[in-house]
């Protein structure tokens, strides 16, 4: 037996059933996945630019013949919705396996929408594991599935499945030859005159599915009592179980479609049925859908965020264990940008322009918490761009504040690039600054055009971000150092000023790629207590609570110099001062933390997932 | 599931929770159990508050715990072992790491850090482990989470052995002395601790 994550598992499970294609964007909690594939043996695996590339890319390869595994977070789904709809059209030549993971709970995203929505509306079949154990065995068995109706299988997740670890048993992989791809246009070219038909296979395979879903060897029935009678999937299913060990359960392992007669046989076995499912309303309405009464809660289940054993006991009215309550003078651990982290005076030099900023996807989505609070929207991978150009239409003609889009190097690869090309067709105007770090760097630091680096370490090349920009015809392209306050102050200030669209790129590696650990710097004597340097939020500052004097964590800081350039009063000083004889205080206290980040930090006592680069967002 | 054993790790991103983690749950699987390991990545991980939750047992079903419901909580941090007290069974094990760090709130002076933290971990009955100090004795500062996994082994009960083996097999080779030693540091101060305070 193996300690195995979801996501390990499933990796695991595709392998076994010989996909020799992986394909992804990273995003938690998926991320791993095609990470862990990645390192099997006989297989090919590629970060793509987004989901859609990544699924049309897995759609050419099962035309193909190959097995495919595609992988992505739950808001992923929405950016491959548009191949995807039309795949389960054309239908696959080898299985084609895609996993949705999704974040209820919202720990690592921006919403909390439920995957199992796509597959109703695309028509694709669901599994739905409950534990690594299954997600190894219903991705194994999912690509029969695929290739037996003709169709893409998705695998659904969560947090609490693609990031539980539980013991499993790995088996061999299978050789699987790849499927004879012949000329079809009938079956690829969904064009009108082909789409019509395939329609009707579609309708064909809902109803085929549907009579499979009877007798899925996914879904269950544990009979207990017959008070009560629980509909439920997923992690859900573990929770109803400790939640309530007398009440009879049906567990779907596939959750879409669903099996009618035998949810409404087992409705009809007990006295109430209920559906215990998270964040979401889909499976209550499907079951619903299906004639079957639903009854409510006796004391209501929450609609938001993730499910606990205890969540599920008190929506049925029974009481929950003594504790003590948390003290309430405890401060908030906000997650924070790292120290030296390249993006910080970008943020705080845009609050002191009073810029509009439109924000993005990414660590950098952590200068909108306080102290820096630089940042006015962030909606989706992409939007910075495009909403800047928004603000400035609607403000066009009136006093107003610069508007300022600010994008990672990633994100701005993933679908910023689209963006700045409609903002330059339609003439928009704006700043667009490209925090250039070199690396994804939420998600645990993956490779991606602008650095080069491909999954399975295979060559390629840097993408020229400043070329690129050039040739989509923006004039006014600029690269900056974003350690340099100086260059970061001009290069806003003439942005800001300028009526073309500029695009500033600030390009410095994230400190957690080579870790380069610089002297410590510390405050000397000269500090007045003005308290501007805490305002720049980094984690190796802190003001005393009763002198409000700064002081440097010598532990944390990584003498990067941001917050030396900031201080008017030259207090903060680096370590060529202080070994010429400046005085300066005695950095706060010892060290107590590296540069946070798990992942790497792991890598100090090589634990298992130093190895396997940490995922983040 | 009366037979489950939970364990709630916390922390700030960054401490190692996430190994010390890992090694519990291999102990727990040498010593025959089934596991569930349940980790949060991402945004948190960036010196956020971090929680994982270890369960073991003959059968294991949520992964996740409850108020009220965790056996032992380890805490890598004093703050963040007041933030979890509410998960704690009655009658369960507080097991924490002597230290404090300071969240941005507090170190720019919009917030204060709990008075009194350490006192009233203690009069709650909390072991409080000089987890950095006795990993920097056994060789290396860096094994203050391996110092915590080992006052957690005096309260779990699998045989040490089983401990020094997994911890033998998942750290690198160089480092092994220094983690053993960790170990037992952590083991050996949180039986002391409870001998005094029996007595």
């Amino acid at each position: 037996m193996e300690l195995m994550s979801g996501n390990e598992a499933i990796a695991q499970g595709a392998w076994e059933a010989g996909a020799r294609v992986g394909v992804a964007y990273p995003g938690t909690p998926s991320t791993e996945t095609l990470e862990e594939f990645a390192r099997k043996e006989g297989v090919y695996a590629e970060w793509c630019v987004n989901e859609k590339v990544a699924v049309e890319v897995g759609i050419g390869a099962s035309a193909a013949g190959a097995r495919v595994l595609a992988t992505m977070k739950h808001v992923g789904v929405n950016v491959a919705a548009d191949p995807l709809f039309t795949a389960a059209y054309t239908g696959v030549g080898g299985g084609m396996v895609i996993l949705a993971a999704d974040d209820p709970g919202m720990y690592s995203s921006q919403n909390e929408q439920d995957s199992h929505y796509y597959a109703q509306a695309a028509h694709v079949p669901m599994l739905d594991p409950s534990d690594a154990d299954e997600a190894l065995r219903f991705t194994r068995e999912a690509y029969e599935l695929s290739e037996r109706f003709d169709v893409p299988v998705f695998v659904r997740s969560s947090v609490r499945i693609s990031h539980t670890k539980t013991p499993v048993e790995p088996g061999p992989r299978a050789e699987v030859p790849l499927v004879p791809y012949e000329t079809n246009p009938a079956k690829w070219v969904m064009m009108p005159a082909f789409a019509k038909p395939r329609r009707k296979v579609q309708l064909e395979r809902i109803e085929a599915l549907k009579a499979w879903a009877e007798d899925c060897p996914y879904n269950r029935m544990e009979r207990r009592g017959v008070a009560v009678g629980v509909v439920c999937a997923g992690s859900a299913y573990q929770h109803v179980v400790e939640a309530l060990p007398d009440a009879s359960v049906f567990k779907l392992g596939c959750t879409w479609p669903l099996p009618a007669r035998r949810l409404r046989d087992f409705a009809a076995s007990v006295d109430a049925l209920y559906v215990v499912e998270e964040a979401s309303e889909y499976l209550t309405e499907a079951v619903q859908a299906l004639g079957i009464e639903v009854s409510a809660f006796p004391a209501g289940l929450p609609r938001d965020g993730e499910l606990t054993p205890g969540l599920v006991r008190a929506a049925f009215g029974l009481e929950a264990p003594a504790h003590a309550e948390a003290p309430a003078d405890l401060p908030a651990r906000p997650p924070a940008l790292c120290p030296g982290c390249p993006h910080r005076l970008v943020f705080k030099e845009l609050t002191r322009i009073k810029a509009i900023v439109t924000g993005d996807i990414g660590c950098y989505t952590l200068g909108a918490l306080p102290p820096l609070s630089a940042m006015d929207t962030c909606v989706d991978m992409g939007a910075s761009v495009s909403m800047a150009h928004g603000f400035e239409l609607a403000l066009a003609g009136t006093e107003h504040r610069p508007v300022v889009a600010v994008i990672g190097d990633s994100t701005f690869a993933h679908s910023g690039l689209s963006s700045l090309v409609s903002t330059v067709y339609n003439q928009g105007s704006g700043t667009v600054c490209v925090l250039d770090n070199r690396t994804t760097a939420m998600t645990g630091r993956q490779g991606n055009p602008f650095n080069g680096e491909t999954l399975q370490k295979r060559p390629s090349r840097e993408l020229d971000l400043e070329g690129v920009v050039c040739a989509l015809g923006v004039e006014d392209v600029r690269t900056v150092d974003p350690y340099d306050l100086k260059a970061v102050r001009t290069a806003l200030k003439e942005a800001a000023a300028s009526d073309a669209l500029t695009v500033l790129v600030f390009r410095r590696p994230c400190v957690l790629l080579d870790r380069v650990r610089e002297e410590p710097y510390a405050v000397g004597d000269a500090c007045t207590a003005c308290g501007v340097c805490t305002t720049l939020g980094c984690p190796a500052i802190a003001k005393d609570p009763e002198t409000g004097r700064a002081s440097i964590d010598a532990g944390l800081c990584i003498g990067c110099g941001q917050c030396a350039q900031y201080c008017a009063f030259g207090a903060i000083l680096g370590p060529t001062v202080l070994t010429n004889g400046g005085t300066a205080d005695a950095a706060a206290s010892p060290s107590t933390q590296s540069i946070p980040d798990t992942g790497e930090n792991l890598a100090d006592f090589g634990g298992p997932a130093s190895k396997k680069g940490g995922a983040h967002e | 599931m009366s037979n489950v054993t939970t364990v709630l790790l916390c922390g700030v991103g960054g401490q190692g929770t996430v190994l010390a983690a890992d090694l519990l749950a291999r102990a727990a699987m040498a010593a025959g159990r089934v596991v569930k390991v349940s980790e949060i990545h991402g945004m948190a991980q960036r010196g956020g508050a971090v929680t994982t939750v270890v369960r073991f047992g003959d059968e294991v079903r949520s992964m996740v715990t409850d108020p009220g419901c965790a056996d032992v909580v380890v805490s890598f941090e004093t703050t963040e072992a007041l933030r979890n007290l509410p998960f704690l069974k009655e009658g369960g094990r507080l097991l924490v790491a002597d230290e404090a760090i300071k969240p941005l709130p507090v170190t720019t002076g919009k917030a204060s850090m709990p008075q009194a933290a350490r006192e009233r971990l203690a009069s709650l009955g909390a072991a409080l482990i000089p987890a950095t100090e006795l990993a920097r004795e056994a060789g290396t500062a860096k094994a203050g989470n391996v110092v915590l996994l080992g006052a957690l082994s005096t309260a779990l009960g699998f045989a040490p052995e089983v401990w020094e083996e997994v911890i033998v097999r998942r750290v690198p080779p160089k480092t092994v002395e220094a983690n053993l030693a960790a170990f037992r540091a952590g083991a050996a101060f949180a039986s002391g601790q409870a001998k005094e305070a029996a007595r």
